[in-house]
């Protein structure tokens, strides 16, 4: 049987273009065996004790860790979380609620859509302005408004997500029952998308944890143990910014050992995410 | 009705939030536009010594290096989201897609020192000299690859953007193709299909409301993509023809300069910056919204 000359154009456009798409996935997979290989070649050789109780060196000098980086944003981050998240999931549930369909609930919708993409260095320019300037210095707290400041569209559009998936018929059933609205939405549709506003809280943690553009003038950095929020405070994104541009070859080495170490942490927290995402599904 | 309040008080805080940022930026970066007018949009020059300062350079170099990062992120991300949907076998599909999702996990201050110190000296030493010869004569867009082969610079920053973008759009791309349903792929495959002709006649029709959404969500993470670009960038205020020269985008500037500038005029001209950065991640998620909402409405209404 004789094809047409159609017929082969249409199987060698496909071949073609499959293939094609083929080497695009390759294109993506190689720069992520690349990134990895990078980190683990530069930085593991550096992982010892002393990174983890160490603080970090003075210019020049050998040994040390990133100790106080360490605990400076657990700190940080701990204020975003804390800051973000409430809010995020109240503001969601108005949005999936009470409001869902009003007018003023797409304007916010829109306007939260915007934070979520909006660059986060202007997120710390504003909180330059607004806490660092009037309070004339640098400090903990700063860093951490300006991290629950990212963390809250995202936890705001996954929530709001998950609850809407909840379907109508068990809000009613509990209506029924004679339950007032905030209590079906406590005890019926929390407890039903629970999994889901976790995994976005994990997910808002996960991104914030790396973030270092809105901590450069908010934070700042010390170089000194710190724990006190009203001051200039170590964090890790911020050191490996300062160690990684520096020319001393242990500070980049230590900007290597934390790169690899902040990269971890955040990968796990997403693997994490996952599983919780299908360990709901499957109880779904 | 309490509960009711608190949600509705944490909702309209968002829209607050919004409002504040716009008033505060616009605000500190009043000095700095009243004195220099529209030749702060106009100018090129960037000088805090004789406090002369003008944004074009840095707009310039972050809508350049954006434009590089979609050329080349739009086409890679299209193949990743085809391959997985449509030809990966099944085995393969989880393991492809949480590895590419895992691109968008690491930070970006990691891609700047990957860049830095990794694919900068290899770009340089490899394919920079290779493309400046073979494309570097041929006319108009040659001029585009010439100059000294330095590894950073405005073509690498959209390079390492792009790889930045990648697993976001195809993610959205993957779960938008996944939603169609497979009685209409099924169809089309049973008229005789071939796999191309069922993505690109009934996959990408049916999904283009989340394929643009997952493009200008790209677009949005690029403009405002901070670390990674002032790693390689080159953080140069000037304009070059060729993209192979260090030049500097408003995030780069912004993270640079903005804890050494003195004088309130050079720190007004830098929130001024930010807050043009602002205005025009703004204005391309407005747009990208209504686009969505439109076409949105005329899916519903042929269908």
């Amino acid at each position: 049987m004789a094809f047409s000359a159609r017929y082969l154009r249409r199987r060698l456009l496909n071949a073609f273009n499959l293939g094609i798409s083929v080497l695009a996935t390759i294109f993506g997979l190689f720069w992520l065996t690349w990134l990895f290989w990078t980190l683990v070649s530069h930085g593991l050789q550096w992982f010892d004790t002393s990174l983890f109780t160490q603080s970090t060196p003075a210019p020049g000098a050998v040994g040390g860790g990133i100790a106080n980086a360490i605990i400076g944003s657990l700190l940080i981050t701990l204020v975003g979380v804390v800051v973000g998240t409430p809010i995020g999931i109240l503001a969601a549930t108005w949005l999936a609620e009470f409001g869902r369909y009003s007018r003023i609930a797409m304007v916010i919708r829109f306007v939260n859509d915007i934070l979520l993409s909006a660059p986060s260095i202007v997120i710390g320019v504003f909180i330059y302005a607004v806490v660092v300037a009037r309070f004339g210095h640098f400090s903990g707290w700063s860093g951490g408004l300006a991290l629950a400041i990212i963390m809250l569209p995202v936890v705001l559009r996954t929530t709001e997500d998950m609850l809407v998936l909840v379907p109508d018929q068990l809000r009613e059933a509990a209506a029924a029952l004679g339950a007032p609205q905030w209590r079906v939405v406590v005890t019926v549709v929390y407890r039903a998308s629970l999994g889901g506003i976790l995994t976005g809280v994990m997910l808002g943690i996960a991104r914030i944890s790396g973030e270092t553009a809105p901590l450069l003038f908010t934070a700042l950095n010390n170089q000194f143990w710190s724990s006190n929020m009203s001051q200039p405070i170590a964090n890790l994104p911020v050191t490996i910014f300062q160690f990684a541009m520096s020319p001393y070859a242990n500070w980049q080495h230590l900007a290597w050992a934390g790169a690899l170490l902040i990269t971890l942490a955040i990968l796990a927290l997403n693997l994490f995410a996952r599983l919780v995402i299908r360990s709901h599904a499957f109880v779904k | 009705m309490l509960f009711r309040g608190i949600t509705r008080l944490a909702a309209l805080l968002v829209l607050a939030l919004m409002a504040a940022i716009l008033l505060v930026l616009l605000v500190q970066a009043w000095p700095a536009l009243h004195r220099f007018g529209w030749h702060f949009f106009s100018g090129t020059d960037w000088n805090p010594v004789t406090v002369q300062f003008s944004a074009l350079p840095s707009i310039f170099g972050t809508v350049v290096t954006s434009m590089i990062a979609m050329v080349i992120a739009v086409p890679v991300s299209f193949g990743i989201a085809l391959f997985i949907t449509e030809m990966a076998p099944a085995w393969l599909r989880r393991p492809v897609s949480t590895a590419i999702e895992l691109l968008a996990a690491i930070p970006s201050i990691i891609y700047g020192m990957w860049g830095l110190f990794v694919f900068a000296p290899v770009f340089s030493e490899y394919a920079q000299p290779w493309i400046t010869d073979h494309i570097g004569n041929w006319p108009f867009i040659g001029v585009l690859f010439q100059g000294p082969p330095m590894g950073i610079g405005v073509f690498t920053a959209g390079l390492i953007l792009a790889i930045m973008v990648i697993p976001f759009i195809s993610a959205v791309m993957r779960d938008v193709f996944d939603l169609v349903p497979t009685v209409l792929k099924e169809s089309a495959y049973g008229v005789g299909c071939t796999t191309w002709e069922v993505v690109w006649n009934v996959v990408l029709p049916y999904t283009r409301v989340g394929v643009v959404g997952g493009i200008m969500l790209g677009l949005g993470r690029a403009l405002g993509e901070t670390m990674a670009v002032t790693f390689i960038i080159g953080n140069s205020h000037t304009i070059s023809r060729s993209l192979f020269m260090p030049g500097n985008t408003i995030s780069s500037t912004l993270a640079n300069e903005f804890t050494e500038a003195v004088g309130p005029i050079y720190t007004s001209s830098l929130i001024a910056l930010g807050l043009i950065l602002f205005f025009i991640t703004f204005v391309v998620l407005g747009l990208a919204k209504l686009l969505l909402l439109r076409m949105g409405t005329r899916e519903g209404r042929t269908s």
